[in-house]
């Protein structure tokens, strides 16, 4: 699927979720769903800025040219919504991440629930994931 | 076992339950009628407060002390009745001993400047203890380093109580003076002051107490605990932000240089030499904060008239039954044990993250708050990230307690 298929999937799934109890639950087992991250990659040096909670992530660019991303935080919420970009954004070439419009984390209802804080960590996993696709694409270049 | 049936189902204020003086209570969030649990950050207003701040605007706003108009005499004087009115409620000696300030913090703030301008030197310590919050720890932290002096801390256990034993060690013949909180804003223990005053002035050594929390719940009689300072914030007893007061006994205050330099605050002023003005007015540099100070007595009023032993009475029986009802959900854990303790409890539930909880908690319409409540020694010492603390207030109920409960049920089957 393309990353904006993805999104669109996830659309429709938080749509059916008319209550924000029911959002935040199913945010939390994605959360609870995420593969957990290599041990080696849980310090400082993975740590996010901007996350109220710790969020570690951790991106690779495989043979098949495709990034991959792992994450983790000591909070639930947060570990939700890294799961959430995870799922839109890995599997992608870095050329895809680089140029993706996250245009359904608007559309799902989690935003305005956010407060500001946390919803300033959902940008800063974004941002940080794209800083990562850039970086790999330099990489492909120079190869 | 306090049973809920035990404790009255709201308290009741001349003949009407006394949540109902407090309209900001009374409203929906997010579709859900409010549950107002962080009383330890600032309590909510009673209408009477509210209207005296209208009333203020409307009728005598004017500046103070400096005019000769109608006016401003009428603004003069209501600010000066609040002085006695606050030194009546502390039970002062003295209405100049009550300086206005703009909150606990800048009052704790005037004493490390000036009373360590007067008193600290090089070599000599400032005892505090692990349970302050950080407006009791920074300013002292600074006078310290400035006057090259020692920062001593009085240690705690597990409970949260502090080991008064360690202050024959702490104590000594260069101690200046020691700055302790009446009441942990963090774990909720009510400290034994009283023993902690007397065992100080054996060594001629002065005390100060943060009575921020202390003052919406424990009757203050200055002269009882015969504490040399004593500093409290309006917002947290019911009275308008930005207005705190600091009680000094006059023989302090009368030889400690002024805080800051201004209109009011001098008898006379040439580019040569200035003299400064009498006390209270020494320490007040600057236009003071007038409505706060005029409608700080709205509170006040409010606070005298409630039947205090009875409030204080309900009160604890509402820290009880919350205690013993959150105790009831499997793997919360109580942080901040005392035996004596007053208006907060402050909780962590293994495996879940306090801010989770703080989150989930607010979108079912409940004000708790989460993290490190500005005592981030105390986290450390627990070796947790935070607490989620419940603070309550006599305007709260038991049913708020229930729903607190049975929220948290739903919370943890969200996080689990």
């Amino acid at each position: 699927m393309t990353i904006n298929e993805i999104q669109d999937e996830l659309i429709e799934e938080f749509n059916l979720l008319t209550d924000w109890v029911d959002k935040y639950e199913y945010l939390i087992q994605l959360g609870k769903d995420l593969p957990p991250i290599d041990p080696q990659y849980k310090t400082d040096e993975y740590l996010i800025k901007g996350c109220q909670s710790k969020v570690w992530l951790h991106a690779e660019l495989k043979d098949d040219g495709k990034v991959y991303f792992t994450a983790d935080s000591d909070a639930i919420i947060s570990k939700g919504l890294v799961s959430l970009v995870i799922r839109i954004l890995s599997g992608h070439t870095p050329e895809e991440i680089a140029q993706a419009e996250l245009y359904s984390i608007d559309r799902i209802g989690l935003k305005e629930h956010l407060s500001p804080t946390r919803s300033n960590g959902l940008v800063s996993m974004i941002k940080q994931m794209k800083l990562y696709a850039v970086a790999f694409q330099s990489t492909l270049k120079n190869a | 076992m306090k049973t809920a049936s035990a404790i009255l189902p709201y308290f009741v204020f001349q003949n009407k339950p006394v949540r109902e003086y407090f309209p900001a209570l009374h409203q929906q969030v997010y579709g859900q009628s409010l549950v107002y649990f962080d009383n330890a950050a600032t309590t909510q207003k009673p209408q009477s407060v509210i209207d005296a701040i209208a009333t203020y605007y409307a009728t005598i706003n004017s500046n103070v002390h400096r005019g000769v108009h109608y006016l401003s005499q009428q603004a003069t004087e209501a600010g000066e009745e609040t002085r006695k009115r606050v030194a009546a409620f502390i039970h002062a000696r003295h209405a100049h001993e009550i300086i206005f300030t703009r909150g606990t913090t800048e009052s704790i703030n005037l004493v490390a400047y000036s009373y360590s301008k007067l008193a600290l030197k090089a070599g000599d310590n400032i005892v505090i203890s692990a349970m302050e919050h950080h407006s009791n720890i920074v300013p002292w932290q600074i006078a310290c380093e400035d006057h090259g002096a020692e920062l001593r801390v009085i240690p705690m256990d597990e409970n949260g109580e502090l080991l008064l034993h360690t202050l024959d060690n702490l104590l000594d013949a260069r101690t200046r003076l020691v700055a302790i909180t009446w009441i942990s804003n963090a774990l909720g223990t009510v400290n034994p002051i009283q023993a902690i005053i007397q065992k100080a002035h054996a060594l001629g050594i002065p005390v100060l107490i943060d009575a921020a929390q202390a003052a919406p719940h424990i009757p203050i009689d200055v002269q009882a605990i015969d504490c040399d300072f004593l500093a409290f914030s309006g917002h947290k007893m019911f009275g308008p932000t930005g207005i705190g007061i600091l009680y000094g006994k006059e023989e302090w205050l009368d030889r400690m240089p002024p805080y800051q330099g201004g209109g009011e605050m001098i008898k006379s002023v040439s580019f040569e030499k200035t003299t400064y003005n009498d006390l209270p007015f020494k320490f007040e540099a600057g236009t003071p904060h007038i409505e706060g100070i005029i409608c700080l007595k709205a509170a006040i009023d409010f606070l005298e008239a409630l039947p205090l032993t009875e409030a204080h009475i309900y009160e604890q029986q509402l820290l009880q039954y919350a205690t013993e009802q959150l105790q009831q959900i499997p793997d919360l854990r109580i942080i901040g044990q005392a035996k004596k303790k007053s208006g907060v409890i402050s909780f962590i539930i293994e495996d879940t993250h306090p801010y989770d909880v703080g989150v989930l908690l607010d979108k079912m319409g409940i004000a708790v708050r989460t993290g490190h409540h500005c005592t981030q020694p105390i986290m450390d010492f627990f070796g947790i990230p935070g607490t989620v603390r419940v603070s309550l207030a006599v305007y709260n109920t038991v049913a708020e307690i229930d729903r607190l409960v049975q929220s948290l049920d739903r919370v943890v089957s969200m996080l689990k």
